[in-house]
């Protein structure tokens, strides 16, 4: 036996004595001055009573300690440093984004391999570095929460979590099985290498359907132009008629043709010329808002007044006059004619009708003006809409006829946003195999029989064609966060093919872009720059066009919809911030207020204050809504101005019910309420209202709607510019004993010297149109919380930025014949149909500030480069700047937002680890009790100096933007160093003093470094200030 | 000898003698407590505990458990706030101004009224502290030496020179007030049966012997601090009033505001003061020393600082229109019409129509009737400063921004909880401390009581006749 070797603790173990024996068994083997109540010893009454205490404060002592150390975050760092990862200096990707039908040409900023912020690509012809409010808002998407983290399949009537080779091998084995057709349904594809992969699969077997749709649609467009949506363009168009077309809002490319659009209305001294843009719409939208003359028109008009216009311009430029009814409001539309005629080949008449007949006219009044070759570009449609209505609600009831055998979904969640949806899910029971390739569970994936969930498009290869010969790239810019497959790659893998789909793109790019030479160098520009135009391509396969509708045929249809048009009618519409809702769970698009409504998180009922009034409703009442074919809504009222006469508008978005935390059971989905025809689906509806009693309030961010005859915003007619240009500004005058001199020259104040550079910013009200690209913009950049809809409700928003919207009244204080305190409440109601005027407001950085003065601890203080500072840490959080602030541009965190339970679910990008990965690394997440306001994004200029400095150079101009400046599709926002003669600001300055500048409330002489420029309307009128 | 008008009412009655004085002030604190008093202290340390709560969540929580946006920053906050403050007035002006002006009849008020003075600045302090988004910091905005570096505070903000002005006002009144107890507390504690009686006034007496010397340096002091307070006074008010005086705000960019803003305070602490006296002297049976007499005087200076608040109202409304500037104009006519119409009315009535009642002396030396209009006084003045502040920030210059505010339940508690929090220190004050000052209405005594020394046999002294020169002075 081997012989146990025995090692003692101590002396005391080797000597055993029988006090150590004792002891031994106890856990603290030495004397602990603690005795038992039993133990009688001579000291019993008192030592342990001392002995306790003294325990007891010891331990309270060693617990408080320990509770005021803060947990322990580890930091790791790189053992091997990435070769393109500098910590702190950001990588820049050219990429592409494209949603929903919205396409942007983009920059992804990354910082230590994560992105944290999309830019515009300058390189891109299209989108000319301007960046859609959804765009901006992408970057928070890859790190919603909701996102699968991996493969699904259905076990039972559960959906669990499977791998990657076993859903493979699976769905491989029931596609080979397949007994009928396979469809693939998606949105409108741009991509031609995924076209391409598609075919690839669906020819492996014997049936196989490619269906299309998109769920706001542009179907009749499509169709009645020959397969693809014209190629507009309004930089060319001097007078442009658009009925019911949200062309620079959601309708089709929102950033090229706000590019487009503003191009020939942004007015000079010089050039003092710009179009004039007439929309005839049903609810007001973002384009309506920013028309000349706008006229409100019910849906079931619009082809009367659409075929009214084609018989004055036939009747002027000679052609057929077809027999339709008359347009109530002829004179608008005579002018409208007039004009159009006046400009032929210099005009554009559009139409977001989803009425075949309507479009057919649109393409032929176009063609009737001599447009197509002028402001339609024949050689570059636009794809970005590609859908088909019909082939939609055919594989509907193929499905429900039980011929389809495979169905696989990609970017498409019919469940949701088609107004079948019923059928949908109906037809799906009868579908053997469904897979969806959605990144969640979402309406559509939550009857799917597997779920292989696509990466993010920023962690995603990919080509884009929005229009035919440009070209555009996505490439990855973080490895994928989960274990998801890019939907290509599935669709390779199930093909049986070997390509990954990065190989499938360059091999699909070498054998149709590249024009010899160097491939790969031809690739990496191509990579780097995004964008490859001028490409002779085949351009993209259109949808099936059985036969081009007639003018007859038009005609006829027209007058149907206009005998139909009775009572009561609904416009289900698009908002430009959360489109047709399937970026729903992004929270700043939830935040972002509707341009026009500013409403946040909810859709609503527009009503006409007309139709309120005849029934007795208030904002905020619910009410029922019932179409005529028996679809029922309830949603809350909300008092429209400019909606036109007995319409009611519903916005689609809303309604989620498997988008994810944020946006579910946000507001109602409206898509059912559209009318299902043959030939597609029209975004109206008759209705029938009734009040339920209940109340539920929206938020809006704006709850006072009127200008009250103050000189905030200022604006003149296009005509009066033309006069003098001198005379379209008021500028306020203080008398003082050597006669009226502007406030400045009034001042008890020293002013401040700057002496190497004093930042400065332009914001032109006549570019401005209300996007809201700025304010998603700056949340990014500037890490500002989302709040959510009560704190929204308590009008407590957080954006550093927002955009002012006011409509005009009729009441004006010089013109009314009431009495005083009557007059100022009707100066409070908007007009019926009014006029709109946007105004970006943010901190105009005074140099008389009020703010700073009255701050107790110095929290706020002035640069020496003239910027209006927040020293956060300092900041105790009295108030009483945001009080003084004649503005109200400064935030107060009146809550923790950031790692509160509280706001977790809105804010998740400073309560989740995953989404922490978006902060701004550059910028402070503020604590809750300070202050925070924009600050004219001065760790961007701190960068610019930075550099600047190494180059041993001044900072150049256009090389410090603000994140507004930067991502304002319009380029209404400048920014700039006035202290720099030739910078961009610097000349606008100069060339608008005493014209177009002016600060607003100039007469608190608080010096603002912000100068607005007023807004020129060209609609004949000569009224100012409306 | 002082000549004593024969039209003047006596400001002492019921035939008080020295002793009876001693006897009748000092019954409250060695007596067992009154039912009535034990219930009203349970009712106000009920008021406490919601105080408690309330703050407990502002501090947990953040502002954000306040119905403030970010349109409108302060609302009952710095309603509060100056509200607490102005009510402070009564008892520096009675104890300061009318002790220089030798005016008799403040003696039997002073000390509670300088009570009174000390716990509402106490519960004003409360809001400064309170509002701040990191209150834990609210020590950054002392010009205290520290190694943050170059931080100083802001001597251009008015908040700065509120801190300045609440802590002097605070310190001056509560020197001047434990130094007026000091004799009183003297005979309490010579009075004194209990050993832990004893003790606790022998501490709070300061050894004092009642030796002319005392008496002397007593004098000096008290006069010495009666000229400190008084331009506190004025000062302090002004000083809260520039708060909203030197911003840019229409409706606060006010140059009448400091005047405004005194008359106001004295007129809600007087009105404060009647609530509270009529109270204490009913429950501790002190009649003969808060007389009728008392009441009207003070009435009549509530109609007088009735009348110049009412003038400033109407002139701010003037200069609005005479000014031209349209956001002054709007203010000002939004106040009046505006969404919160009733504030402004409810404050018109309270502060200029109801005290205009006193013009009729049947009503100024009613006990129901003052006690009734104190409250609506005090009540209308809540009310001025919620509509200064809150109708003036809703809707400023862009209307954009403009908002309304509707309060949490939380700032509710926070505001009656300062009022538990004030009469629980009342209470206690006037169940353990002299509510009335007992040497300063002995001093009264031969000229002020009804009490016909030189015809009657009664005396002032209980047992001995004639020592009528102890104290002439």
């Amino acid at each position: 036996m081997q012989q146990k070797i025995k090692y003692w603790k101590g002396l005391e173990e080797l000597d055993n004595t029988p006090e150590f024996v004792k002891n031994s068994q106890s856990e603290f083997a030495e004397f602990l001055p603690v005795k038992d109540k039993n133990d009688s010893g001579p000291n019993s009454e008192v030592a342990p009573r001392r002995d306790f205490l003294k325990l007891l404060g010891f331990s309270m002592a060693a617990a408080a300690l320990a509770s005021c150390e803060a947990p322990v975050r580890k930091a790791i760092p790189y053992l091997n440093k990435p070769e393109e990862v500098d910590p702190g200096i950001p990588n820049w990707y050219a990429s592409t984004y494209f949603v929903d039908g919205d396409y942007n040409s983009i920059l992804v900023k990354t910082r230590e391999g994560r992105p944290i912020k999309v830019e515009g690509n300058p390189l891109s012809s299209i989108t000319r570095g301007g960046l859609s409010p959804r765009g901006q808002a992408t970057v928070l998407s890859l790190y919603d929460t909701t996102r699968l983290k991996g493969p699904v399949s259905k076990k039972g009537n559960k959906q669990v979590e499977a791998n990657w080779e076993q859903i493979d091998q699976e769905i491989s084995t029931k596609l080979a099985q397949v007994n009928g057709k396979v469809v693939l349904v998606s949105t409108t594809i741009i991509s031609p290498s995924t076209k391409s992969v598609i075919r690839e699969f669906g020819a492996k077997y014997p049936s196989f359907e490619h269906v299309v749709y998109d769920p706001y649609s542009a179907s009749a467009l499509i169709k009645a132009n020959g397969g693809a949506v014209p190629g507009y363009d309004f930089s060319k168009a001097k007078t442009i008629v658009s009925f019911g077309a949200d062309f620079i809002g959601p309708w089709l490319n929102q950033v090229e043709f706000a590019k487009q659009y503003i191009t020939n209305r942004k007015v000079t001294k010089d050039n003092p010329n710009m179009s004039r843009h007439y929309q005839f719409e049903s609810t007001l939208s973002l384009t309506g808002a920013n028309a000349d003359i706008r006229v409100p028109i019910k849906p079931s008009e619009e082809g009367a007044a659409v075929a009214a216009l084609y018989n004055r311009l036939a009747q002027g430029a000679g052609g057929q006059v077809l027999n339709t009814p008359a347009f109530a409001q002829s004179k608008q539309l005579d002018a409208a004619a007039q004009e159009l005629l006046a400009n032929r080949g210099a005009s554009l008449v559009i139409s977001g009708s989803n009425d075949l007949a309507v479009q057919t006219l649109v393409r032929e009044i176009n063609r009737l003006l001599g447009n197509e070759g002028t402001t339609i570009n024949t050689a570059a449609p636009i794809y970005t809409k590609q859908g088909d209505d019909t082939q939609m609600l055919r594989f509907i009831n193929e499905m429900n006829a039980g011929t389809v055998g495979a169905v696989i979904f990609y970017n498409a969640n019919p469940v949701y946003n088609h107004p079948q949806a019923d059928k949908v899910v109906s037809g799906l029971k009868k579908v053997g195999v469904k897979i969806s390739l959605a990144d969640r569970i979402d309406e559509t994936a939550a009857f799917a029989d597997y779920i292989t969930p696509d990466h993010h498009h920023l962690e995603s290869w990919n080509d884009f064609e929005p229009r035919r010969g440009f070209l555009s790239l996505s490439q990855p810019t973080i490895s994928p966060l989960f274990k998801t497959r890019q939907a290509q790659d599935s669709l390779l893998v199930w093909s049986g093919s070997r390509t990954n789909y990065y190989d499938y793109i360059r091999n699909n790019w070498r054998t149709n872009y590249a024009k010899g030479g160097n491939f790969d160098a031809f690739w990496d520009k191509a990579v780097h720059d995004g964008v490859l135009e001028g490409v002779a391509t085949a351009g993209q396969s259109a949808p099936a066009i059985t036969a081009p509708m007639t003018m007859a045929a038009a005609a006829v249809a027209i007058n149907q919809t206009a005998r139909a048009g009775k009572g009561i009618e609904l416009v289900v519409y698009q908002k430009s911030t959360i489109g047709s809702g399937i970026e729903a769970n992004n929270p700043w698009l939830q935040e972002l207020s509707d341009p026009i409504s500013r409403a946040t998180w909810d859709n609503y009922l527009a009503l006409p204050v007309s139709l309120a009034k005849e029934m007795g409703i208030q904002q905020n009442d619910v009410i029922k809504v019932t179409t005529s074919n028996g679809k029922t809504i309830e949603l809350p009222a909300l008092i429209q101005p400019g909606q036109a006469r007995n319409t009611v508008g519903i916005a689609v978005g809303y309604g989620r019910t498997h988008a994810g935390l944020v946006a579910n059971n946000v507001g109602q989905n409206a898509y059912p309420l559209a009318t299902v025809t043959a030939n597609g689906i029209l975004f109206q509806n008759g209705v029938k209202l009734e009040k339920t009693g209940a109340e539920k309030i929206i938020a809006q961010t704006q709850t006072h709607h009127t200008i009250m005859d103050r000189l905030v915003v200022q604006e003149a007619s296009l005509a009066d510019y033309q006069k003098n240009p001198k005379e379209v500004t008021e500028y306020i005058k203080i008398s003082t004993p050597n006669g009226k001199q502007s406030p400045s020259k009034v001042s008890l104040w020293y002013d401040y010297e700057y002496k190497n550079h004093h930042w400065g910013m332009v914001i032109d009200l006549n570019s401005c149109i209300g996007c809201g690209s700025c304010v998603v913009g700056c949340a990014a950049e500037n890490n500002t919380p989302i709040v959510g809809k009560q704190e929204v409700l308590n009008r407590r928003e957080m954006f550093w930025l927002r955009i002012d919207r006011y409509y005009s009244s009729d009441t004006h204080k010089e013109t009314s014949d009431k009495g005083v305190i009557e007059t100022y409440h009707l100066m409070e109601e908007p007009s019926e149909n009014p006029q709109v005027i946007f105004q970006p407001m943010l901190c105009q950085h005074c140099n008389h500030a009020p703010c700073e003065t009255v701050c107790p601890v110095l929290a706020t203080t002035h640069s020496s480069e003239g910027l209006n500072q927040m020293a956060y840490n300092r900041c105790v959080g009295t108030r009483y700047c945001a009080n003084n602030c004649p503005y109200k541009v400064r935030r107060f965190n009146w809550f923790a937002y950031s790692d509160n339970e509280k706001f977790a679910t809105q804010n998740f990008q400073m309560n989740t680890d995953l989404g922490r990965m978006v902060l701004n690394p550059d910028v402070t997440v503020r604590a809750r009790g300070v202050i925070e306001k924009c600050s004219f994004c001065v760790q961007r200029i701190q960068l610019g100096k930075l550099e600047a400095k190494k180059a041993k150079r001044r900072p150049q101009d256009g090389e410090i933007v603000t994140a507004c400046a930067q991502s304002c599709p319009t380029n209404a926002i400048v920014f700039g160093d006035m202290k720099d003669p030739n910078s961009q600001v610097s000349q606008i300055l100069r060339r608008e003093d005493g014209e177009r500048a002016f600060h607003v409330l100039e007469e608190l002489n608080v010096q603002p470094n912000v100068t607005y420029l007023t807004k020129i309307r060209n609609n004949n009128q000569t009224t100012k200030n409306a | 000898m002082q000549h004593v008008s024969p039209v003047r009412e006596p400001l002492v009655t019921g035939g008080k003698t020295y002793h009876d004085i001693t006897q009748d002030v000092c019954r409250q604190v060695e007596a067992k407590p009154n039912i009535r008093w034990a219930i009203a202290l349970a009712v106000s340390l009920f008021f406490l505990g919601i105080f408690i709560y309330s703050v407990y969540r502002t501090l947990w929580f953040g502002i954000g458990e306040w119905g403030l946006n970010k349109t409108v920053n302060w609302a009952w906050d710095i309603t509060n706030f100056v509200w607490w403050v102005g009510i402070g007035h009564a008892g520096t002006l009675i104890s300061a101004i009318l002790l220089l002006f030798r005016q008799k009849w403040r003696s039997s008020i002073n000390r509670a009224a300088e009570a009174m003075t000390i716990f509402a600045v106490i519960c004003a302090a409360m809001f400064p502290v309170l509002h701040m988004g990191r209150p834990w910091l609210a020590y950054w905005v002392l010009p205290l030496p520290n190694t943050f570096g170059s931080l100083w505070a802001n001597f251009n903000s008015p908040l700065l020179w509120d801190v300045f002005a609440i802590s002097t006002y605070f310190s001056v009144s509560l020197v001047f007030w434990y130094l007026g107890l000091i004799p009183d507390f003297a005979t309490i504690r010579d009075r004194a049966t209990g050993p832990i009686a004893r003790r606790a006034y022998a501490l709070l007496s300061f050894g004092w012997t009642g030796s002319a010397k005392h008496w002397s340096r007593y004098e000096t002091v008290s006069l010495i601090l009666a000229g400190v307070s008084t331009p506190l006074v004025l000062s302090v008010h002004t000083i809260v009033s520039m708060d909203f005086a030197t911003s840019v705000i229409p409706g606060w960019h006010t140059t009448i505001f400091p005047p405004y803003f005194v008359a106001g305070a004295i007129f809600s602490g007087f009105a404060m003061v009647l609530t509270l006296m009529i109270i204490t002297r009913d429950v501790f049976s002190l009649k003969d020393y808060i007389t009728l007499e008392h009441i009207e005087s003070m009435n009549k200076v509530i109609i007088l600082t009735g009348s110049i608040v009412g003038v400033a109202y109407i002139t701010e409304f003037f200069i609005a229109w005479y000014s031209g500037v349209e956001y002054e104009q709007y203010a000002f006519i939004n106040r009046a019409t505006g969404p919160y119409w009733w504030a402004y009315w409810s404050m018109m009535t309270c502060n200029v129509i109801t005290p205009q009642l006193f013009w009729f002396r049947k009503i100024r030396r009613s006990v129901v009737a003052t006690f009734i209009i104190s409250i609506f006084v005090n009540i209308g003045m809540w009310f001025e400063r919620f509509v200064i502040i809150v109708t003036s920030l809703h809707r400023d210059f862009l209307p954009s921004s403009w908002a309304m505010f509707s309060p949490t339940i939380i700032d509710v508690g926070i505001y009656v909880g300062t009022l538990g929090l004030f009469f629980t220190l009342f209470l206690l004050f006037a169940k353990y401390f002299p509510v009335i000052n007992m040497f300063e209405v002995k001093t009264i005594l031969k000229s002020s009581s009804g009490v016909q020394h030189s015809h009657t046999p009664e005396t002032m002294h209980a047992h001995s006749p004639n020592n009528q020169a102890q104290h002439d002075k």
